[in-house]
């Protein structure tokens, strides 16, 4: 079944079967281990109720974001992609959110070249202490993405991939790899 | 299910064969079974491609929880494990000595955070279960990419630091001094003893604070194993857990410390016949001179020259008296900054708090009446050595007839901190205690409630109300000098609303003392930034775990002691001294520190030496052979940011543990059951 398929055919089951109910975006989202996660960790800790929709991937630093990261996630299923650091300044290793925010400046450019609109992608600097805000900025992206509806490519969301024994990552092709 | 080709394709050789995966689901008791169905998360990881086993059990980090991952593992039927549980930040480690213990590699192992993250947060059963699915089959598919890699050890240096020397930091060094390890003890101003030494008396024992604390200053001062660094402070950290580089700066005194020997003939001969400028040590309340000791017992008992106020400095006209009157040579007028730069293998931060500033609260007038106190002055007028001679006058040199203390000043106020300080309601009642002691005056205290938990606390409270002193139970509104009838004439008057009495009152008294609160230092900023540790909301620094690891941070070898943690009385800051002095001293004396697995390394035949990765590197780990023209990666100085690794244009750049394959796989893993 391709990815684009399984999409509309499978999400929407398992949600209450209201109308307003029936698009349940899916939010990826980067948080980096020393702030962000912790927070995440923290919002959990204080049992702060917050949209179930968006799934954590944990990095040591938002600076490890590859910009391929956030295209992989849209072109998997994803409908938003939010990205956690630590307050500038406050990076655990430095500088890594510095070139998170660089990085995310160019690709944002680039993700309106592909139409996919900026309240999809977001990036936020949440600290370790800040669980409500992890909680505030999930509810927000989740109720953003889904007054946007599902993200649609323009391009088959499964393309094709490099099959070289130990090649590190399937590369984009087409248009989304501009 | 389906499995890609090419995750195949990208796994790495492994000694123990191709992946075979255990997945075990923890209820966590009813933490996580109380809103995820486990049986279901456990029925679907089965269907999952690589999983061989796929079992729940009530506690997963207990010895029978980790007895199944064991047993599974030598069994042969896996060879990598996923635990969905808590956060990896609370067990990761225990799963991870459980999987070698099993026999495989610490690293063949993922953790899916289903209670933080997912029980814990959802509001709703289904899609609390749902989203443990996908978290579940995310792990799932990335552990399966999980390479077999060793844990690596570093050797630690055997010294260590204290920053701060105030009584938690004081015992933290000679805990571990007395252990054999070299300390080396830096203190920001010119004395250790910090805020107890300010102190007269000290709560619920009324032990007299001078005479406990100096013993162990001049213990910490003719330690062998200690190196005591006043009016210095740390101006750079830098190296990774066991082995940190600091950098520390020893501001001038304008006195060589090795000559004084604290006769303090140079102080009584100064040009200055009398003290003449605020003293910072007496809350400015007496005079000092431009050369000085902040208080009798000073460790070390060395004088300081401030070169604001001092003539010399200010003008180049002066006689020098006091360097007349040195018979050991011991001023150096020219003396400059200074530094030192030591290895140690832990630290611990005792920076300590400052006190509210009252003048933030305007309703309780400090600052614009001269008899509204804060309680640090009060404490200063009580000591015996302190400007008053223990005499608790007023700026008029009368003794008060009647003194109002206002509680919770700065605390539990949304306007300011919102937490308690913990300390204010017992230096309250002991202050109650020593002014009535000293004055006969009438106290009357005002407090929102009276938190008198700690050995001997409540049976203080208990004496307090005894000898007399009125405790009205309320938040004060303002303190004013209108006065609406004779009695309240000349003197403050307390409005306060009695809230067991259910009234309005005034109470005229000629002395307020305002308790105020416990805040983190001004800095505390800078330095967290300095050690790499971070502050909760309130500014405090933050502790590896609330109960479990109250004392560590989450950069290892970094430790606090005392009030820079959180509000903290004496008996709890020693306590907790003691204890970060131990798990310091555990770390240094094993003499190794496993390090973390997840350092960057490049795979050579896609490096094109495009150098980005090199000048990207915040610690310089990144080195370029001009000769092959490939970029290399060392090690040991590599901290696993992963920096490098998102820049590479050619994906050469690769973290261990967070491989480009592996979070490709983790996101199509969250996203293929949803």
């Amino acid at each position: 079944m391709s990815e684009a398929a399984r999409i509309q055919t499978d999400a929407p089951d398992r949600a209450r079967p209201t109308a307003e109910r029936a698009f349940e975006p899916k939010i990826v989202a980067f948080f980096c281990n020393w702030c962000t996660y912790t927070a995440a960790d923290l919002a959990g800790i204080s049992r702060m109720q917050y949209a179930p929709n968006v799934r954590v991937i944990r990095l040591m630093c938002s600076g490890r974001l590859d910009p391929q990261f956030v295209l992989a996630a849209l072109r998997d299923g994803a409908d938003g992609v939010l990205i956690g650091g630590c307050h500038p300044g406050d990076c655990h290793y430095q500088e890594g959110n510095d070139n998170a925010l660089r990085r995310f400046e160019v690709l944002r450019r680039m993700l309106r070249d592909l139409g996919i609109e900026d309240e999809r992608v977001r990036l936020e600097w949440i600290s370790a202490a800040e669980g409500d805000k992890v909680q505030k900025v999930c509810d927000e992206i989740t109720e953003q993405v889904r007054a946007l509806g599902p993200l649609r490519l323009s391009v088959p969301r499964r393309v094709e991939t490099d099959e070289t024994p130990g090649a590190p990552a399937p590369r984009l092709v087409g248009q989304e790899a501009r | 299910m389906r499995e890609p080709e090419r995750d195949r394709a990208s796994r790495p050789p492994s000694p123990n064969g191709g992946p075979r995966i255990g997945v075990y689901v923890c209820h966590c008791g009813l933490n996580i079974a109380g809103k995820v169905d486990v049986q279901a998360v456990v029925d679907f990881a089965a269907t999952l491609p690589n999983v061989a086993v796929a079992r729940d059990y009530r506690f997963m980090c207990s010895d029978p929880g980790q007895d199944l991952i064991e047993q599974d593992l030598r069994d042969g039927l896996i060879n990598r494990v996923v635990v969905a549980s808590c956060s990896p930040l609370m067990h990761e480690a225990t799963f991870r000595r459980a999987t070698a213990e099993g026999g495989t590699s610490p690293f063949h192992f993922q953790m899916a955070s289903i209670r933080e993250h997912v029980s814990w947060v959802t509001a709703d059963a289904d899609e609390a279960t749902e989203k443990a699915k996908a978290l579940v089959a995310g792990a799932v598919r990335r552990v399966a990419l999980h390479e077999y890699l060793e844990p690596r050890q570093a050797s630690v240096n055997a010294d260590v630091m204290v920053v701060g020397g105030g009584i938690a930091g004081i015992h933290a060094a000679l805990t571990m001094a007395d252990a054999g390890k070299h300390v080396f003890l830096v203190e920001r101003e010119s004395t250790i003893g910090g805020h107890m030494a300010k102190f007269d008396k000290t709560f619920p024992t009324l032990d007299c604070a001078a005479c406990i604390l100096t013993p162990k200053m001049s213990q910490v001062r003719s330690h062998p194993n200690i190196t005591l660094w006043t009016y210095s402070d740390v101006v750079s950290v830098e190296g990774y857990t066991g082995d940190f580089t600091v950098r520390v700066r020893h501001r001038p005194r304008y006195v060589i410390e090795e000559l004084c020997t604290g006769c303090f003939e140079c102080i009584e001969k100064c040009i200055h016949k009398q003290g003449k400028f605020d003293d910072e040590f007496n809350e400015g309340l007496g005079k000092r001179k431009p050369i000085y000791i902040p208080f009798p017992q000073a460790t070390p008992s060395v004088v300081v020259v401030d070169p604001e106020t001092c003539i010399w400095f200010k003008t180049g006209k002066c006689p020098q008296t006091c360097v007349e009157a040195c018979e050991r040579d011991a001023f150096d007028f020219e003396q400059q900054e200074t530094f030192d730069e030591v290895k140690v293998g832990a630290i611990v931060l005792a920076t300590g708090f400052k006190t509210f500033d009252a003048a933030r609260a305007p309703e309780y007038g400090y600052g614009t009446y001269p008899n509204v106190y804060t309680s640090l002055e009060v404490e200063r007028l009580l000591n015996a050595a302190g400007p008053t001679g223990g005499e608790p006058i007023l700026r008029d040199g009368t003794r008060p007839r009647s003194v109002g203390i206002i509680h919770c000043v700065g605390s539990r106020d949304e306007r300011y901190n919102a937490y308690c300080s913990r300390v204010c309601c017992m230096y309250s009642l002991k202050l109650a205690h020593l002014v009535k002691e000293r004055t006969g005056a009438e106290v009357y205290e005002f407090y929102i409630d009276m938190r008198a938990a700690g050995k001997g606390y409540e049976e203080f409270y208990d004496e307090i109300l005894k000898e007399g002193t009125h405790l009205i139970r309320g938040r004060v509104a303002e303190v004013t000098d209108e006065a609406i009838s004779p009695e309240e004439e000349g003197r403050l008057v307390i409005r306060a609303e009695d809230t067991l009495m259910g009234v309005v009152r005034r109470i005229p008294v000629d002395m307020v003392v305002l308790a105020v609160g416990l805040e983190p230092q001004s800095d505390a900023q800078e330095v967290r930034r300095l050690f790499n540790i971070s502050c909760g909301g309130e500014g405090f620094f933050t502790e590896r775990h609330p109960k479990l690891a109250p004392v560590s941070t989450f950069t290892d070898g970094v430790f606090l002691a005392g009030a820079c943690q959180g509000p903290k009385d004496i008996p709890d800051t020693v306590a907790q001294a003691g204890a970060a002095a131990a798990e310091a001293l555990a770390m240094v004396d094993r003499g190794y520190v496993m390090l973390e697995a997840n350092t960057a390394f490049i795979d050579e035949a896609a490096c094109s030496g495009c150098k980005t990765c090199v000048g990207l590197c915040p610690f310089g780990a990144i080195a370029f052979d001009e000769e092959r023209k490939k970029a290399a990666v060392n090690e040991v100085v590599c901290k696993g940011c992963g920096i490098c690794v998102g820049a590479c244009p050619s994906g050469a750049a690769q973290q261990h543990l967070f491989t480009d394959a592996q979070i490709f796989a983790e996101i199509e893993g969250v996203l293929e059951y949803v």
